[in-house]
């Protein structure tokens, strides 16, 4: 092809490009790019919702009085305890249950389809259902541990204990999560060719060495996916949080997103609740740089 | 060799079955308690099936608030912003794995921008653009921020699956004429079905049961949607669990039905869009 017609091809191709992109691109600018701007200007104000053009620019005041919050140093603490746990336990479950799925065993596609239901199952349904079962009065929970295996005598109330309070929004997390990371993994297990591992096998590898000398290093790329997507989340988590512990007791358990909410539209404070998510947004942002340096390097290195 | 074999299988599924029951339990727990009257919701031990049962709550759930009409704005909502979803994110998905463009890259980086920033930060200037533009409570303002931010993930994985689309059909068709449109709508899509079967399930599933922007954005009862009937029902009728779960069961159906229509693709769609090793 000469290099005329490649150069007119080119910018044949423009016109198209701009009417494929711009239906994305509008919706973008107008709900997250022009948002994500404007929140950053109002976390630098007191904000008045009703006459915008009445709200006192206060500088950093609003990032100072958050670092300065017992409260938002406790939701920091909460949401990272929160995301290390579900995060690891999710991965570690997950990919056992992929490996154990991914051979040839009776029922598999029914052991799939039944692992996969917590995940499609809504988070308001499922949160809801967590705290029904954590009841303190008779609840499921308290029965099992108390008239099943007597480890407890008697009923703790789950729910009025700021550490205890995390324990359900922590299991409703794993128990919808962990469905999701195992079809991720297996998606990863089913790139891996065969006949390595059977190599490997008669060669005399054992089940073992196959697993860390070949599975995991191949499967880097979809480790570092599954990690930065389920810390993107674990951070961002709010349902589990606002319907379990609704902060309670004593704002004790607040996620930093029911934090950010709270500040936001029960007080209508906007000025502290854009400081609050912006906060957040920085971390978030420094991890998916480091993650995304990770994810782009070649494999193999 | 052959025994310690069928050993690991034994180990695997006995696993497998553990598993299982962990599942299980909050399942039949909340099935069981949509079945029970009120008076024995906290009943213990627990019966594995109550005795007597009913359906009352199933009939008060569906009868009381405006549940159906919740119902039918979670469908109206659910089922536009996946249709639309899945055309607009395929749209761009097409432009980043084939067509040549200023600032391509640059656009690209915009993209994924919006697969870092936490949705909830945006919910203050969403809310204020929401009020501005008349779409406060109203059903377009959570469709058309659902497709925002379903877009950036959803193109990121099309992209992927397209780019795996082999070219020589595309060259064949350009050489007869094709335009861009057509290799999009003939070629591109129709060979991409598992991967679009991903990004179905995602965007489904994320509307139907999003709950903080709908919180937000809908005032009036008569717009609401299930998750927050749901949420509702929890806070407003002093917690009738059994009305609770029934209503949660029924909001069920249409994702279990979405799920086993595209389940096969699945597992397949997701190894095509690349994010394998």
């Amino acid at each position: 092809m000469s290099q005329t017609t490649r150069s007119e091809k080119k910018r044949n191709q423009i016109l198209p490009a701009i009417i494929f992109l711009i239906p994305g691109f509008t919706l973008l600018f107008v709900f997250f790019l022009g948002p994500l701007l404007y929140s950053f200007r109002i976390s630098f104000y007191q904000w008045n919702f009703a006459h915008p053009d009445r709200s006192v620019f206060v500088g950093l005041a609003n990032y100072i009085t958050q670092l300065t919050n017992p409260i938002f140093h406790r939701a920091i603490l909460n949401t990272f305890a929160y995301t290390l746990i579900t995060v690891s336990l999710k991965m570690v479950l997950g990919f056992f249950v992929a490996l154990v799925l991914n051979q040839k065993i009776p029922a598999r596609s029914f052991f799939r389809v039944a692992y996969y239901l917590p995940v499609i199952t809504s988070w308001v349904i499922v949160s809801l259902l967590f705290m029904y079962m954590f009841s303190g009065m008779g609840g499921l929970v308290n029965y099992f541990l108390k008239d099943v295996l007597h480890v407890i005598s008697k009923n703790i109330m789950w729910l009025a204990d700021p550490i205890l309070a995390l324990i359900p929004v922590i299991l409703v997390d794993i128990w919808k999560g962990v469905g999701w990371a195992t079809v991720i993994f297996l998606s990863g297990l089913q790139s891996i060719p065969m006949e390595l591992l059977e190599a490997a096998e008669v060669d005399g590898a054992s089940p073992w060495q196959r697993l860390i000398k070949i599975i995991l290093p191949l499967m880097r790329g979809t480790i570092v996916f599954l990690i930065v997507v389920l810390l993107l989340g674990g951070l961002n988590s709010y349902v589990p949080f606002q319907l379990i512990t609704h902060g309670n007791p004593m704002d004790q358990t607040h996620s930093i997103l029911t934090l950010m909410y709270r500040a936001t539209f029960t007080r209508m404070d906007f000025g502290n609740g854009a400081a609050i998510s912006y906060l957040l947004t920085l971390f978030v942002f420094a991890l998916s740089i480091i993650q995304l340096k990770l994810l782009n390097k070649p494999i193999g290195e | 060799m052959k025994r310690s074999k069928f050993l690991y299988k034994a180990v695997s599924v006995l696993f497998l079955i553990v598993g299982l029951g962990i599942v299980a339990v909050p399942i039949w727990y909340m099935v069981s308690t949509a079945f029970k009257p009120q008076t024995m919701v906290f009943e213990m031990p627990p019966q594995l099936w109550p005795i007597p049962s009913t359906l009352k709550n199933f009939v008060k759930a569906v009868t009381t608030d405006h549940f159906l009409l919740y119902f039918w704005n979670s469908v109206k909502v659910a089922f536009s912003a996946t249709i639309l979803t899945v055309l607009v994110s395929s749209m761009l998905a097409y432009a980043f794995a084939r067509l040549t463009f200023p600032f391509k890259e640059n656009l690209f980086y915009i993209l994924l921008l919006g697969m870092m920033v936490p949705p909830v930060m945006l919910i203050i200037p969403q809310f204020i653009i929401s009020h501005n533009l008349n779409l406060y409570n109203n059903l377009w303002g959570l469709i058309l921020v659902y497709i925002t931010m379903n877009i950036s993930m959803q193109t990121f994985l099309l992209r992927g699956v397209f780019e795996n689309v082999p070219r020589d059909l595309e060259e064949a068709a350009m050489i007869d004429g094709a335009s861009p449109f057509t290799i999009f709508s003939q070629i591109i899509l129709p060979l991409s079905g598992p991967g679009l079967a991903v990004v179905v399930i995602n965007s489904f599933l994320y509307s139907w049961e999003e709950f903080t922007w709908a919180n937000v954005n809908i005032a009036d009862s008569a717009n609401r949607t299930l998750p927050i009937g749901i949420a509702l029902f929890q806070s407003e009728h002093l917690t009738e669990w059994g009305q609770v779960f029934s209503a949660s069961l029924i909001a069920l159906v249409p994702v279990i039905i979405i799920f086993l229509l595209f389940q096969r693709y699945f597992v397949q769609g997701i190894s095509t869009t690349g994010i394998k090793g």
